[in-house]
């Protein structure tokens, strides 16, 4: 993808862009989320890509709901 | 590497960093010593940026360096607790922008508009030294501490560190801010949609189009963030277009005209229900279309300003340096520093730094960019709030942000009034103003919404539209300024309710379970009277509210400031890093002279306009004799202006109490650390060593 530019790749941007929009509002890395439990919790149940975005989207303003502190 | 190489590329760099000086001071000078002519705002944009890049490359290098010895070999919470979910290892980029939305807010915006009125000298130099040396300091250690401690909130923090009681002192001290904060975001919203139908109309439709993306991201399409916001903006465009026909219309129009005091009391309600319902319904989706519309109006407001090359038509330096402003009532100190909180430093800040940010960080060395990077970005987006203020004309921008009290309501008393302050203005200009932007009035606006609105369409109609494109920008940034308010109004009013149900929680068990219906409303019913009580207070208030309650919070805010670099401070003696804890100290010691000066001269200055108790005796005296003063019609309403100044003046004195008690706590910490030859702090790296993995 690095057609005019060298070093600029495209692809790693958008990519980038798309989850720092995500992580503004609360939303993490589902791939990251994956590999993770692949990793280190082998055999316990994964959250699909829905059941995942459903316990972000409740975790950001649910109990305690600190994570959605924002300032003034 | 060859020894001359480097000597030669060291010689450049100096060089090019001598130049930013150069350039930044050269920019400075030309805006302090502008006499009588406009002054182009890229003078502004140039002097900021040049220094942000200098306080970054050597202040934030060296309190990274010197100061806490930042490691980028330890493992951080998001690498030892990893969960995939609140703890991940995160691109630093894409973390910045996480912790930037989270920073950045109304604040920003409205101090900076507001502080315009004593000219865009003051608030620049506050807002340029005070993100520097306090602002971005604060938000940087934070960050770091939080990060070395497995991302533990603020009041954890200062419980572990100084120890329970000041604990439960920051807890109060976090509550009330919130309080007064939601109050006079709520009183920004009021004022900018009183008796504008096209304003309010816009802002209502957020709702059905809210649930429309709720139900969709629900539903239809689970976890479309990007189509389902794609579809709200579109919406929102189409609604702001179609508000131009309910304000023409005469049927349409009066359905949506209210006075302010009716939209306090929607507004109360409407936080009520709104932080009750389930959150996918409607909080969850306007906060992706308010966060995604915040950074996208913040970036076409900068391209604007890069492209449209406006002047600054607001004087350096104004009369009103004197304290007789009629934006704010007080003098440059304190007052000044107390109404530029964001942008320069803000206590806030400190919660999100010890919120989800330290949890994500991948490696302690990324904590300079993001905690003191994003902190700097915030700034500069004060800067930008100063210069779309500053581009109005003077007169028309005092003819909004003054009460009808002081300049009456029509265009022509209005005029005569700010003329004789040595503003020229005519009510032709005045009228002509408000039909460019669609209103029947922009008389007494306050709030510094719409004066940044009228700003930014001033600008953005430029660059895209022409004039005839006025009325639309202004309308669009109302709306983003109402929007990402309300759901701060009910993502605040939520975190109060669980604040208050955590603190009864201590004393009645019961009270915590946040599943149940009765603790749960009972608690949101607390946290809406509070702040609906202050806001309603502020909309009745004849010298228009924002008078009384911007400066509260403004203290309030300055003070939680005060309490996270007292901690800064008392970490830094703890870690024995003591020749350094200057860089906590110098921040903490203006704050604390800053906040008592202002709390003290508003409790009790003799001048009613600024202290409570002097404005109390003036309605009691007059209520003796049996005389109403505006805005009171009957007694009744005298008597509770003057109880509502002993409420103002009590908290005042709480905020006082509060923050000088941790002091008292802070210098037994020291004394304390100081007496001990160890490291007395516990980071969680020593913590957790020896469980291996």
């Amino acid at each position: 993808m690095s057609c005019c530019l060298p070093g600029l790749d495209l692809a790693k941007l958008a990519s980038k862009l798309r989850d720092g929009a995500r992580l503004m509002v609360g939303q993490g890395d589902y791939d990251a989320y994956v590999a993770h439990m692949r990793a280190t919790h082998l055999g316990s149940p994964i959250m699909t890509r829905e059941e995942f975005f459903l316990e972000r989207q409740a975790s950001r303003f649910g109990e305690g709901g600190r994570r959605a502190l924002r300032c003034c | 590497m060859p020894a001359s190489f480097l000597r030669e590329k060291t010689s450049l760099a100096a060089f090019g960093w001598g130049a930013i000086f150069a350039i930044s001071f050269f920019a400075l000078y030309t805006l302090a010593t502008a006499r009588g002519e406009p002054v182009n705002a890229m003078w502004l944009v140039t002097a900021a940026i040049g220094i942000y890049a200098i306080g970054y490359r050597f202040y934030s290098r060296f309190i990274a360096d010197a100061v806490l010895r930042l490691d980028a070999s330890r493992r951080t919470p998001a690498h030892r607790r990893n969960d995939g979910l609140d703890y991940v290892p995160t691109d630093k980029w894409v973390l910045f922008g996480h912790h930037f939305a989270a920073i950045a807010g109304a604040g920003p915006l409205v101090g900076p508009v507001l502080a315009a009125q004593m000219g865009y000298l003051p608030g620049t130099l506050w807002l340029l030294t005070g993100v520097i040396f306090a602002g971005a300091v604060q938000d940087f250690l934070v960050l770091v501490i939080s990060t070395r401690r497995d991302g533990r909130s603020l009041g954890d923090l200062i419980k572990t560190e100084m120890g329970h009681i000041p604990g439960v002192i920051a807890m109060v001290g976090i509550l009330s801010i919130m309080i007064i904060l939601l109050a006079v975001l709520a009183l920004v919203v009021v004022k900018a949609l009183a008796d504008s139908p096209w304003g309010s109309f816009t802002v209502f439709a957020t709702l059905p189009i809210a649930v429309f993306m709720g139900v969709y991201g629900r539903y239809i399409r689970p976890g479309r963030i990007g189509e389902m916001s794609i579809i709200g903006f579109v919406l929102l465009l189409a609604s702001i277009a179609f508000g131009r026909n309910v304000a023409e219309s005469a049927t349409l129009a009066p359905l949506f005209t209210y006075k302010g005091e009716t939209l306090a009391f929607m507004l109360i309600g409407y936080g009520f229900v709104a932080s009750v319902l389930p959150v996918w319904l409607l909080l969850a989706p306007r906060d992706y279309l308010s966060t995604f519309l915040k950074i996208g109006t913040i970036l076409s407001l900068a391209l604007g300003i890069f492209v449209v090359w406006p002047d600054l038509k607001m004087p350096a330096v104004s009369r009103f340096v004197d304290g007789t402003g009629p934006a704010f009532a007080g003098s440059v100190f304190p007052f000044l520093f107390i109404t530029i909180a964001c942008g320069a430093v803000s206590g806030f800040h400190a919660l999100v730094s010890s919120g989800t940010t330290p949890k994500m960080i991948a490696d302690e060395s990324q904590t300079r960019f993001i905690g003191y990077g994003a902190m700097l970005m915030e700034s500069f987006v004060a800067i930008m709030a100063l210069i779309a203020a500053s581009v109005l004309e003077p007169g028309v921008y005092f003819a909004m942000n003054s009460a009808p009290a002081i300049i009456g309501a029509t265009p022509e008393t209005a005029a005569a009034a700010i003329s004789s302050w040595g503003f020229a203005v005519t009510p032709e200009t005045l009228a002509g103003v408000a039909q460019d932007v669609g209103e029947k009035s922009i008389l007494s606006r306050t709030g510094g919404a719409p004066t940044l609105a009228v700003g930014m369409a001033h600008i953005l109609s430029k660059v895209i539209g022409g004039s005839a494109a006025m009325s639309f920008w202004y309308h669009f940034a109302i709306l983003f300024e109402a929007l990402f308010i309300l759901t701060t109004i009910d993502a605040g009013t939520r975190v109060a309710r669980f604040m208050i149900q955590d603190f009864v929680g201590t004393f009645v068990p019961a009270f915590r379970n946040t599943q149940a219906w009765g603790p749960n409303l009972a608690a949101t019913a607390v946290a809406v009277t509070g702040w609906g009580y202050f806001l309603y207070q502020g909309v009745i208030d004849p010298l228009g509210g924002i008078n009384t309650l911007w400066p509260l919070f403004g203290i309030a805010n300055q003070m939680l400031a005060a309490m996270a670099l007292t901690l800064c401070t008392v970490v830094l003696f703890r870690m024995k890093r003591e020749r350094y804890a200057f860089v906590a100290i110098i921040p903490t010691a203006w704050l604390y002279i800053c906040t008592m000066t202002a709390g003290l001269e508003k409790i009790f200055h003799s001048d009613p306009k600024i202290g409570f108790l002097a404005h109390a005796r003036k309605f009691a005296a007059a209520a003796d004799t049996g005389q109403l003063l505006a805005p009171a019609k009957t007694l009744d309403q005298m008597h509770r202006i003057v109880f509502n100044d002993h409420v103002d003046a009590g908290l005042c004195a709480i905020y006082i109490v509060l923050v000088l008690s941790i002091l008292g706590f802070a210098f037994s910490s020291i004394r304390q650390a100081r007496a001990c030859e160890a490291v007395t702090t516990r980071e969680s790296e020593d913590e957790l060593l020896p469980a291996g993995a």
